[in-house]
């Protein structure tokens, strides 16, 4: 088996892996903000908690020589919650971190987007800026840091 | 002897007062926020954060404000406050060949894919006191070159690899699980990944002070860096509730990959063997002694002579961590009264016992027999 060789989820879960991954690394004043957004228009779903927002702990592993053998690194505290509504869906958000407002964010937004009918809206909406944003950040470090590539050049003999 | 050991409950709550009092300094200064230690003190967080083995900057920073900046005293606070947390489970191990680079250096190969990438280093700064720092100034902005960097860039060690020229890091038969320090106590001997885990949370100086060592002839390892990276790997988990794996933020991390010299065995052909340093955050010292220590802890494993401290895993293993260290060591200040009054008892029964035979010279120690004299 190849390193992080996991069993992939299916194509329906893929495109809910990619929302709740892009949630969970969004700033959370653009997740407020996009909240704001989608009450407005009457998307925000009517929810109740299943779970309430619960600070913990993920150990973190990784693997000798980045390829070897696994062991663990450390541990990074970690916030999760549950969310359902009416319809009996459930929404959950994890971040890493202690944010209890991030996570319930997550978790709203993750059950506005299982519901169908507004699944293709909020994805263009939400979750399209989002992706867009991180990208600029990197975007930014990047370039930043790709300033401080050394340009080797040689000296040649007169 | 009974020794009262009660009466200091009023001396210690006005000690917490006053301690609270120098933590603020002087008033008239305004309070450090955590934001601003996050930002501008973010090497002693990420130091806070590795050897407290806890990624979290706010808590890190926290700690920092309320230990005035002993970075000791601050993992001790992040290790005790990390035991009232419930455990959730474990990543998916962290890929740093996904890693989004912010630097990335080899002193191996000069033209490596991807390029010698500097990144916010004070390897090239001239160590001079810059006082245009004592004074508030405009936040700089840094250039910007105009195309990113790769996505992402393969590691020279897997460079090497492919020409067989230095051993394979492959997963164990069957991946398995690691053993967890955090929930079993350290036993010897002590596998590879029981090794690093212990080594990742270790304290800096000391692994930086091993790691020394071997450079200066206490071990013979030869090591080149051969690729130092840093930057942010995304964290992934794989929540019960869902069964695949999603990523709940990024963590910064540094990794270190030495290469050492070996002159191969009976089994192996003479290749460069590795010894691997991560850390949380930009923690390039750290990762550096972390692997020069991993690789001199792989002596046994190797077929080497076992000559030095740093190849000791019960000496090297048994002494990284610095909450255990400090603990132990501190824990002399502590009041000691019944022990010191036996160990008394018993030097002056000694020297009464050998005054009365007649032996042993107690007139150079004019001090002890004074005290006698003035008890009795």
């Amino acid at each position: 088996m190849k390193p992080n060789d996991l069993p992939g989820p299916s194509q329906e879960h893929a495109v809910r892996q990619h929302w709740l991954s892009e949630l969970a690394m969004a700033p959370p004043g653009m997740l407020e903000q996009l909240l704001g957004q989608i009450d407005a228009t009457g998307r925000k779903p009517v929810t109740s908690w299943l779970r309430k927002p619960q600070t913990g702990l993920t150990m973190v592993r990784a693997r000798a020589g980045g390829t070897g053998a696994q062991f663990n690194l450390g541990e990074a505290s970690v916030t999760r919650c549950a969310l359902q509504d009416g319809a009996g869906r459930v929404g959950i958000g994890y971040v890493r971190g202690g944010d209890v407002r991030h996570a319930e964010l997550v978790a709203l937004f993750d059950l506005a987007l299982q519901d169908s009918t507004h699944q293709a809206e909020l994805l263009t909406t939400v979750i399209a800026p989002l992706v867009a944003a991180r990208v600029d950040v990197r975007d930014k470090a990047s370039r930043q840091a790709a300033a401080t590539r050394v340009a080797f050049y040689t000296l040649a003999r007169e | 002897m009974y020794v009262a050991v009660k009466g200091g409950e009023t001396a210690i709550l006005n000690s917490y007062e006053l301690l609270a009092a120098e933590r603020r300094g002087d008033p008239e200064v305004a309070e450090l926020t955590l934001a601003q230690i996050r930002g501008q003190m973010r090497l002693a967080v990420a130091r806070v954060m590795c050897e407290g083995s806890l990624y979290d900057k706010d808590l890190a920073a926290l700690a920092l404000k309320q230990a005035a900046g002993d970075q000791v005293e601050a993992i001790f606070l992040l290790r005790a406050y990390r035991t009232t947390l419930p455990r959730f489970g474990y990543s998916v191990p962290v890929d740093t060949a996904r890693m989004a680079l912010r630097r990335r250096i080899s002193a191996t190969f000069k033209d490596l894919p991807g390029g010698q990438v500097l990144g916010p280093t004070y390897d090239y700064t001239q160590r001079l006191l810059d006082f245009s720092l004592a004074e508030a100034s405009a936040a700089p902005t840094p250039p910007s070159a105009e195309t990113p960097l790769p996505a992402t860039s393969p590691r020279v060690t897997d460079l090497l690899g492919e020409e067989g020229m230095i051993e394979a890091e492959l997963p164990l038969a069957g991946d398995p699980v690691p053993m967890d320090l955090s929930r079993e106590p350290l036993r010897f001997p002590a596998d590879r990944a029981t090794r690093l885990q212990n080594l990742a949370r270790g304290d800096e100086g000391y692994l930086l002070a091993l790691g020394y060592s071997t450079q200066r002839g206490y071990a013979n390892s030869h090591p080149f860096a051969g690729e130092i990276r840093m930057g942010e790997v995304p964290l992934e988990i794989i929540p019960e509730e869902l069964g695949f794996a999603i990523t709940i933020g990024q963590i910064t991390l540094t990794e270190c990959q030495m290469i050492n010299q070996f002159a191969g065995s009976s089994d192996v052909p003479p290749q460069f063997t590795r010894g691997y340093g991560l850390a949380f955050g930009e923690s390039e010292r750290k990762a550096m002694g972390m692997a020069l220590v991993d690789r001199a802890l792989r002596a046994a494993e190797l077929g080497e002579e076992i000559t030095s401290p740093a190849q000791e895993p019960e000496f090297v293993l048994a002494h990284t961590d610095n909450v255990e260290a400090s603990g132990f060591v501190q824990h002399l200040k502590l009041p000691h009264y019944v022990d010191f009054q036996s160990e008394l008892e018993l030097l002056r029964k000694m020297r009464s016992s050998s005054a009365k035979v007649g032996v042993g010279d107690t007139a150079n120690q004019p001090e002890l027999r004074a005290t006698e004299r003035e008890e009795a």
